[in-house]
């Protein structure tokens, strides 16, 4: 083959790798909550809503979850531009993405929900709680608790998918690989540091994440596996 | 029609036509890839199970634009110059095969130890088992997720757009900067991806259901 590997660019390059990193985190850490809280609602809604939101939200989560994200990015960014609506990059990356995972958090969600034992919501009425009540301590931590490692996984790949916001121009960390390859030609050596960046990355979130479980649920932790 | 010509929406379904064929090329690929990766993890070899577990770890925790990149550079500098269509193909390849090895992997740990034990108990030498008894069983288990995950390759071939491979979401973007019809362009660009997944995402929870009710 006899290719020099030479990834001397890293000397001069590296502040930029690293605001890349900054954006693409930063992207995921304002994501996360807004999507989490989205789409709690849109499966409690599904769920116990009237007919009309249970409509509402099955449409907004099968339009979301049969279409990809980057379609959804370019609606939204090129499409705002023309209604005339001034949006950076970075808050239309956040918007679409909050969108995009709040789908699939719905679906996750509901999936919790309904996995909860019968004789918990009993239980619930028994103690006067109101429904209301029921579904904020009874129904929500036990759902959560269920369904929290598929929300990890859900929010590490939304973490992945940020990669393509730079075609926004959104100059997370893909986007600064693709400057620096573009100015010294070592397309191959960038793309695999920033391939092993995404990595630590994705590990981080991941152990990231699974601490905050930890911390959140000490009866889960304590006895090993849920209510 | 829409403000847009008959040559510009004939262009869009060209790129369809595209995004269809990388999807075949990825499930294809991925299956073939797939397929020994689901049996090293399903292995009692050490040695496999940690080989293809790198595989799908590495797969797992790097964005597939970056893979695309990886490969369209990798090739490059091999010395080939192909065009896109090879490169987003074998990235699929390496994208699809790890996570249906994975889904695989579990289809095949979720039959019963007991159906091994019985084969063994009717002296059927491991490879018999293995062909006759499990992966007849597992193979039911495994159609509901590997239909849902066809969405998943068809969705995630847009992002072959980053290595300009002519497909529909990069038709839709070349059109939209032709037109500035954004809310058209990729309108019709979101419906032409809906008409392809959401049959595949209805058939699968149909599967699911009917496999769970057995």
């Amino acid at each position: 083959m006899g290719y020099a590997f030479d990834f001397s660019f890293l000397d001069e390059y590296w502040p930029d790798l690293l605001n890349g990193v900054w954006l693409t985190l930063g992207m995921t850490v304002a994501s996360v909550l807004p999507g989490f809280v989205l789409g709690t609602l849109c499966a409690v809604g599904r769920l116990y809503g009237p007919p009309y939101v249970q409509r509402a939200v099955t449409f907004y989560v099968e339009a979301i979850r049969n279409t990809p994200l980057i379609i959804q990015v370019f609606w939204l960014f090129f499409g705002l531009a023309v209604l005339g609506a001034k949006i950076g990059p970075f808050p239309a990356a956040v918007i679409a993405l909050v969108v995009n995972v709040g789908a699939y958090t719905a679906e996750i969600m509901r999936a919790g929900f309904r996995s909860i034992p019968k004789g918990q919501i009993e239980a619930a009425h028994c103690l006067a709680l109101t429904p209301t009540q029921a579904l904020w301590s009874v129904q929500l931590p036990q759902a959560v608790e269920r369904v929290y490692p598929a929300l990890v996984s859900q929010f590490v790949l939304m973490m992945l998918a940020t990669a393509i916001m730079s075609q926004i121009s959104a100059e997370e960390l893909t986007g600064v690989a693709y400057m620096i390859q573009s100015f010294t030609f070592r397309g191959f050596e960038v793309y695999l540091v920033i391939a092993v960046i995404y990595l630590a990355m994705a590990s981080l979130l991941r152990l990231t994440l699974m601490g905050v479980a930890h911390v959140s649920f000490p009866r889960l932790r304590r006895l090993g596996t849920p209510l | 029609m829409l403000g847009l010509t008959i040559e510009q929406i004939a262009y869009l379904f060209r790129g369809a036509g595209w995004t269809i064929v990388l999807s075949l090329l990825g499930f294809v690929g991925g299956t073939l890839l797939g397929l020994p990766v689901a049996l090293g993890r399903a292995s009692k070899s050490r040695l496999l199970r940690f080989a293809s577990g790198v595989l799908v770890q590495l797969v797992q925790g790097i964005p597939l634009p970056v893979i695309m990149f990886v490969v369209y550079f990798g090739i490059s500098i091999a010395g080939f110059d192909v065009p896109a269509l090879v490169a987003a193909g074998v990235a699929m390849t390496l994208y699809s095969g790890a996570y249906l090895g994975e889904i695989w992997k579990g289809c095949i740990l979720a039959v019963p130890r007991t159906q091994w034990e019985a084969g063994e108990c009717l002296a059927l030498t491991k490879t018999q088992r293995f062909i006759f008894v499990i992966l007849p069983q597992a193979l039911r288990i495994a159609v509901p997720p590997t239909v849902g995950f066809l969405v998943q390759i068809v969705k995630n071939t847009s992002y072959s757009v980053v290595i300009n491979f002519f497909d529909l979401t990069y038709s839709a973007k070349v059109i939209n900067n032709a037109t500035y019809k954004p809310f058209t362009v990729f309108t019709i660009a979101a419906l032409i991806y809906f008409a392809i997944c959401f049959p595949m995402s209805l058939l699968a929870s149909r599967f699911d259901r009917r496999l769970h009710r057995s």
